[in-house]
């Protein structure tokens, strides 16, 4: 092949450039796809074990999904031997820089919040971000075993009883309303709206038949 | 209601080039005067609309239905290189004048990170506004989107080519001069800028 | 010139950075922490590498006019392969860089280094330049990391050494502006002099 620029010669070369390298992308494709797929399942376990109380079952391969208001949420169950003991629940909301993803467990018995989780989240550095705080005294310390019957869950400035993170407002009030979101699950789980409820065997995207519990 | 939203955000608050630092190098090579940065962001502003147009269509219409996800960057950046060769080919044979003023910037647009950035941005960010729910762009709110950042873009070159006109006349001293003197006007700019984070 | 003239040529003269000024996009973009830094600049290092070698060996055999298309292609394909493999394996740092992998794709360094320097010369030279540059990117975005997460978080390579916030402004856009601007006034005050 000549390094001419005529228009049989240009048609091969680049012809052939796209197709070796689509041909190369689908193999690391196929290589990294079970990785990836297990570390999003990893990340979600890790989440899930930070926010419920003791349970002896995979909470993550017990995953269901509930209907609330037309948007549908996963739900995860912690069971110890026939009881259930909490329910993780994912919830999100729009924070300042984008999506605020949170985990956020529940105690079957008591209602009561056991521990938010934050999965993923898009706010500033050193103001918003200050949600994903592992520190003490850290703006989501304050959810931990809260309990939304008693006490309102929403921001000081709007008449809640929840501290907002100084200059993050709109973060503040966005991670408190899908904690407030998730509670609203939780209420439809406990209550005997078992007709909303599907359980789902393993992956959260296939939405299985049957009743849960 | 949300078209206004989406438009403040963009131009003001989630500026590309001073929040988001995409289209940084047109922003510190074509800036030094007023008239090119004004044609510069004209262009970046038709391409970027068009660009995220049809790269929307390209994810939502081939790569998710043939489950080929991971050809995303390459497909996108030769859609993008290949739209800006048209457009100059086609304003070339339409608008002679158009061409003249917009035509030596097109071919720096490819390079623009800008136009990839926002194209990739809208398939793979979720956006909302005030605690709603999050949820990804339709076709629609992704042009406003993206001609919106285009016209951010387009604001923060030529307020930044303002002040380096001024600059030429002023006596910097020699490290300053050139590229650290910009960068850190820009710094400053960005400073205001971050004031209007929080109106949406 | 010696193989490593050519290494040593990426990192002080030609220094991608603060010498050439090319790619400020992640310079500017992911240079919140120390580690961040590292990490953008070990994945562009990979892909400059790697896009050095395959283009200096089909060089050849690639008509000039579909030249920049070829070369979009190959790099974007190894953007791609270290996209896939960062969330395979390290998914976190794949989260905090977001956006800025696949735009290592328009990064000017990568594609400035493959028609500068790659299509005219040796695989093995080109190897070395993919790698000296790349190591003089890394080494910056390290450092304008480090000043940054020193400056504004009062830790270094996630290890805090002060209780509190730093100067939140040097974390946040402005900062990244003006630390990278300093650290230029920095280089050609005590670095490009010496030449």
């Amino acid at each position: 092949m000549a390094k001419e620029s005529s228009f049989k010669n240009m048609v091969i070369v680049l012809g052939l450039i796209c197709l070796i390298c689509s041909a190369l992308l689908a193999l690391v494709y196929g290589v990294t796809e079970d990785p990836i797929a297990d570390a999003l399942v990893a990340k979600t376990n890790d989440a899930i074990s930070k926010v419920l109380p003791e349970y002896d079952n995979m909470p993550g391969e017990e995953s269901s999904v509930v209907e609330v208001n037309g948007k549908k949420y996963v739900v995860y169950t912690a069971k110890k031997g026939e009881n259930v003991t909490g329910y993780a629940i994912e919830s999100n909301a729009a924070g300042f820089g984008g999506e605020i993803k949170l985990m956020v467990g529940f105690d079957a018995a008591s209602g009561e919040i056991y521990n938010v989780y934050v999965i993923s989240h898009n706010e500033t550095p050193g103001l918003g971000a200050k949600i994903g705080d592992n520190s003490p005294n850290n703006f989501k310390e304050q959810f931990r075993g809260f309990n939304p019957a008693e006490k309102v869950l929403r921001v000081h400035q709007e008449g809640g009883d929840v501290d907002a993170i100084t200059a993050s407002t709109i973060t503040s009030k966005a991670f408190t309303s899908a904690v407030s979101t998730a509670y609203d699950v939780f209420i439809t789980l406990k209550g005997d709206d078992a007709d909303a409820v599907t359980s789902a065997t393993s992956a959260k995207t296939n939405i299985g038949g049957g009743n849960n519990e | 209601m949300e078209y206004v939203l989406i438009i403040i955000s963009a131009i003001f608050v989630n500026n590309i080039v001073l929040s988001q630092f995409l289209g940084i190098c047109p922003f510190l090579g074509v800036s030094k005067k007023v008239s090119t940065a004004v044609g510069m962001s004209a262009a970046v502003t038709f391409v970027m609309a068009l660009a995220t147009c049809v790269t929307y269509l390209l994810q939502y219409y081939v790569l998710v239905p043939l489950g080929i996800e991971f050809l995303q960057t390459v497909s996108f950046i030769l859609v993008i290189a290949g739209l800006v060769q048209m457009v100059e080919i086609i304003l070339k044979k339409i608008s002679p004048s158009l061409y003249q003023a917009l035509g030596i910037f097109l071919p720096l647009i490819t390079t623009n990170c800008g136009v990839l950035g926002v194209a990739l941005m809208v398939v793979q960010k979720q956006f909302g506004f005030g605690g709603e729910a999050a949820h990804f762009f339709n076709l629609g709110q992704s042009v406003v989107f993206a001609t919106a950042s285009a016209i951010g873009f387009g604001l923060a070159i030529t307020l930044f080519s303002g002040i380096r006109e001024q600059l030429e006349l002023s006596d910097v001293p020699k490290p300053f001069r050139g590229v650290p003197i910009a960068l850190i006007t820009a710094g400053i700019m960005a400073m205001a800028f971050m004031g209007f984070s929080g109106i949406v | 010139m010696s193989k490593l003239r050519i290494i040593t040529n990426g990192i002080i003269k030609e220094n991608p950075t603060f010498a050439l000024v090319l790619g400020m996009c992640p310079t500017l973009g992911t240079t919140t922490s120390a580690l961040n830094g590292f990490g953008m600049g070990v994945a562009t290092m990979f892909v400059l590498f790697m896009s050095n070698i395959v283009i200096s060996a089909v060089a050849r055999f690639i008509p000039n006019k579909v030249r920049i298309p070829s070369y979009i292609v190959i790099i974007s394909t190894f953007v791609t392969i270290v996209q896939l493999l960062m969330q395979a394996y390290l998914p976190s740092l794949y989260e905090t860089l977001g956006l800025f992998i696949p735009l290592i794709v328009v990064n000017c360094i990568v594609l400035g280094r493959a028609e500068a320097f790659a299509n005219k010369n040796s695989v093995l030279d080109s190897a070395c330049d993919g790698l000296g540059i790349g190591l003089g990117f890394t080494l910056s975005l390290t450092v304008i990391g480090l000043v940054r997460e020193i400056l504004g978080n009062g830790s270094a390579f996630g290890l805090k050494f002060i209780t509190g916030d730093g100067v939140l402004a040097f974390v946040l856009a402005p900062g990244a502006f003006i630390v990278l601007g300093y650290l230029m006034v920095l280089f050609n005050k005590f670095v490009a002099k010496k030449e």
